[in-house]
């Protein structure tokens, strides 16, 4: 009969319409409370509407989400590497990225002009970014990670730091990347064979010393009192051995001139 | 014994065969194309179209799948038309070629003998400046009227230039940082020629276009007999801003009252001329670049590529094909992606029929649970990036479990394999039952779609229609078992075929099309079970350059949108910078639409969207 296909279209728009208010009826006003009812509704047993409630509700992101990258950096009380950043300019990620958007200045010894394994200065512009991961993927120390802050809405993209993000800008501590890939950190971890820098790994095997079995701030957490007197022990200790040690030049205030220069040259770049 | 053979037809002959055949026909035209690591044979370009009639009508190649240009400046100073030829019977290519030198380049059109050939060699002359004498049409297609020079030849350099090859030099050690506009001020971007006035300049660039199309309205004519129903002739641009051509597409359309006289596509303006930037990348960078292509179905992409970047690898020593795992792998995301595709397409064919967006939503809905799993996988809902040479990127996680990060996030769990086997095996066929049950029976569907565009079978071979498009006229033609790839020769599947080729077919063999595909994801469940914990990826992951030795290959995959091809050369120094000389996306989307124009004839206004609706386009892919 004609009308009747029409008619059965209908039905399955309505069998919808009505399925959204069973749902609200089925869960008594507990919709959008508490996290197992967001579990079912955003699942595969959803029915009717299914709509996050943007921004009261927000899906968090699977672990291996990839958004804008950042650069790990070691916990300011490591006991190694305090402060330090993973990324030893290498550049495999300037080259590997497909739009280019990664700009590395290496740093030198500023005696010897002998490269030193740290960045000086680090840009992303995030507006070429594609998102794709290669940095991230082929970075052979772990030390640049996607990230999962999505909400870089901005009303101005030309001034420095905001859409060129800068190393300050870029630096993330070791502890937020667990909390974003907890398990592929572990993978990582139990690829280099330690939680700490591979560089760490590979002196501390050579001199015999245990590595860590969980990342620095779990075992901190663990027991704060002794691992904070280990950190102490251990800065004071590199601080009298750099003290020590040859002509006196201040790393830090050196390596922070050279970063303004490079700030500078980008700013000099942009006028 | 050999004479008491029966003769073997023409159309019967393997490739190698049919190469000899034509060898012998015309000695001195055809030769072997004997490069390194290339194949097929070079035609003497005088001779091209008679051989080409040939290896249409005597050897039964009646589909023209790809037509490109290679410019080899800098290695033999020629440029060169590379033609693959397929049959519709199934089997692998007959590859042709025609040489010309770079200065007055000039190939005769093939548009007599494949009018599919059209789009593409305007292509060519386009991206190129190849004359094709004897095409009905040749002018710019993806660039407007006034563009300098071609931008494919390998002497052209874009607006800001930088190098050549990726990486550039300035990324490392010394990172000067800085932004494309900060280089090149706004209005010093252009160079114009001394003696041009700009005060006096007129567009001339679209007048091929109209010309011919009786451009305007003569009011005095129309008024003139009054009280009498009269039409007249009447050019209507239907886009580029119009939603209903998915994007920025444009149609020129001259109708007589209502009703479609001819009909020309124009396109280009999502232009961004993907293969340049193929060409400056390096292998690797390609595979990101390919989900921008058709962005619906980004896995299909990069399988597409990642397959024909296989072939090149597998000419090397150090080649190890991927795993089986990883093929797997890779048939559950293409066929994923194929719901994902015709979900949609049939979701904004609705739209275009008028019936806003509720069947659209629908089917987005379903769409979301396929999509949240690829987020879980690959990292991202649609620019995937997953594929990699010799294997994928990872293996399927454990858990899809989010990670809180920001306030109010929520978090879901889900353990992957019973999240895909739910989805398989019950909420996939439920929703495409539903989609069935709300659409299939509608009469105003019916009305509008019966009898509407319809592509008769051997015009839709001649004019290279793939994909759904053509099966939906009644031709079984499907890469995935003509000239299978992965792991295809053991799933258990059918072609599916509509007999009618009009737009309410094409809205069923979508259907038909995702129930295949749920019958191929269902053989696929069990197969992971199976392999889990191998590995996914063959030889070293770390090695992001990957040598890739000399010759060119042609990848070609059952895109959900049609046959997604990748023409890809590699030349040059091995030892130098890495990096594809040709690299050609052979787009569905964009030689699909050589046949809108014959499609559309007749019609009315009304229909031509839902025609380019049932085509399926993705500008994305259509204007590269």
């Amino acid at each position: 009969m004609n009308g009747m296909g029409i008619l059965k279209g209908l039905g399955v728009t309505l069998k919808h319409f009505f399925q959204t208010y069973v749902d609200d009826i089925k869960y008594g006003g507990r919709k959008y409370i508490g996290n197992e009812n967001f579990e079912t509704r955003q699942g595969l047993k959803a029915q009717g509407a299914y709509t996050v409630q943007y921004p009261e509700e927000k899906l968090a992101m699977p672990e291996r989400f990839r958004f804008v990258p950042f650069l790990v950096v070691e916990e300011p009380d490591h006991p190694d590497r305090a402060g330090h950043d993973w990324c030893t300019s290498c550049g495999i990620c300037a080259k590997v990225c497909p739009p280019q958007c990664i700009w590395i200045v290496r740093s030198e010894d500023p005696v010897t002009k002998r490269p030193v394994p740290e960045p000086e200065a680090f840009f992303i512009d995030i507006d070429i970014c594609m998102n794709c991961g290669y940095c991230a993927e082929f970075c052979p120390f772990d030390a640049i990670k996607m990230d999962h802050d999505y909400e870089m809405a901005d009303y101005d993209r030309t001034g420095v730091g905001l859409h060129i993000h800068d190393k300050p800008r870029l630096s993330k501590p070791f502890s937020y990347y667990y909390d974003i890939a907890p398990t592929t950190a572990a993978e990582e971890a139990a690829g280099r064979g330690g939680w700490e820098h591979p560089d760490v790994i590979k002196e501390k095997k050579k001199s015999g010393q245990p590595v860590m079995d969980k990342p620095w701030h779990m075992l901190r957490a663990e027991d704060p009192e002794a691992r904070a007197a280990a950190a102490a022990a251990a800065q004071a200790a590199a601080a009298s051995a750099s003290a020590s040690a040859g002509p006196k030049v201040d790393m830090a205030a050196e390596r922070a001139k050279r970063r303004q220069e490079a700030l500078a040259r980008h700013r000099a770049w942009k006028q | 014994m050999t004479d008491m053979l029966a003769p073997v037809a023409p159309t019967e002959l393997e490739t190698g065969s049919a190469l000899e055949y034509l060898k012998n026909k015309f000695p001195d035209a055809v030769k072997d194309d004997t490069r390194q690591g290339f194949g097929g044979v070079v035609i003497d370009r005088s001779k091209l179209v008679d051989v080409a009639r040939a290896v249409r009508d005597e050897l039964g190649y009646d589909y023209l799948s790809s037509a490109t240009a290679v410019d080899y400046h800098g290695i033999s100073d020629h440029m060169e038309m590379v033609y693959h030829a397929f049959r519709t019977s199934g089997g692998p290519a007959l590859v042709m070629k025609a040489q010309t030198p770079r200065e007055n380049a000039e190939v005769p059109s093939l548009v007599g003998v494949w009018p599919g050939a059209d789009f593409q060699e305007r292509e060519a002359y386009d991206l190129y400046g190849i004359q094709f004498p004897g095409h009905p049409n040749q002018k710019r297609i993806l660039l407007w009227d006034g563009f300098d020079g071609h931008p494919m030849r390998k002497d052209w350099k874009e607006a800001y230039y930088e190098e050549d090859h990726k990486p550039f030099e300035s990324r490392w050690p010394k990172g000067y940082v800085r932004r494309a506009e900060e280089l090149n001020i706004f209005g010093k971007n252009v160079r114009y020629p001394a003696d041009l006035d700009l005060s006096r300049l007129t567009d001339t660039s679209e007048q091929s276009i109209y010309s011919g199309m009786g451009l305007g309205v003569d009011v005095q004519e129309l008024t003139a007999e009054p009280g009498q129903m009269r039409t007249d002739r009447l050019v209507v641009n239907l886009g580029p801003h119009h939603p209903s051509t998915h994007g920025v597409f444009r149609m020129v359309v001259t109708l007589d009252g209502e009703t479609v006289e001819t009909l020309e596509p124009v396109m280009g303006y999502l232009h961004r001329n993907h293969e340049k930037i193929g060409e400056r990348n390096a292998w690797l960078m390609n595979i990101p670049f390919t989900d921008r292509l058709d962005y619906i179905s980004s896995m299909g992409n990069n399988m597409g590529y990642v397959m024909a970047v296989e072939q090149l690898l597998a000419k090397g020593a150090r080649y190890t094909p991927p795993t089986y795992r990883a093929e797997v792998i890779r048939v559950l995301m293409v066929e994923l992606t194929r719901i994902v595709n015709h979900l949609w397409a049939i979701g904004f064919l609705l739209n275009d029929l008028g019936a806003f967006f509720t069947p659209a939503l629908y089917a987005i809905a379903e769409r979301e649970k396929i999509l949240d799993f690829f987020e879980a996988t690959a990292g991202s809902r649609l620019m995937c990036n997953y594929m990699r040479f010799q294997g994928v990127y990872k293996d399927l996680p454990e858990r899809m479990r989010g990670t809180s990060n920001t306030l109010n996030d929520k978090i879901r769990d889900f353990n992957t394999m019973d999240y895909l086997a739910e989805l398989i095996n019950e909420r996939l066929p439920r929703s495409i039952d539903e989609l069935d049950h709300f659409l299939t029976d509608s009469e105003i569907i019916k009305t509008r779609c019966e009898g509407v565009g319809i592509l008769p079978p051997e015009m839709g071979v001649a004019y290279s229609a793939t994909g759904p498009l053509l099966r939906a006229s009644g031709v079984p033609y499907d890469i995935r078992r003509m000239d299978p790839y992965s792991i295809y020769p053991e799933l258990d599947f059918d072609i599916c075929t509509r007999p009618n080729g009009d737009v309410y077919d094409r809205y069923l063999i979508r259907l038909d099309e995702m129930r295949e595909s749920i019958r191929i994801l269902k053989q696929c469940l069990p197969r992971l079970e199976a392999t889990q914990g191998e590995d996914i990826f063959a030889g070293n992951k770390a090695i992001y350059a990957p040598r890739v030795p000399v010759g060119e290959a042609y990848g070609r995959v059952d895109n959900p949108k049609g046959e997604l091809g990748f023409y890809v050369v590699s030349e040059g120094d091995p030892k130098g910078p890495q990096n594809p000389w040709r690299y050609h996306v052979r787009a569905p989307s964009f030689i699909n639409l050589t046949a809108l124009g014959q499609m559309c004839k007749g019609h009315k206004v009304a229909d031509i969207v839902v025609i380019l609706g049932s085509i399926d386009i993705v500008l994305g892919e259509t204007d590269r």
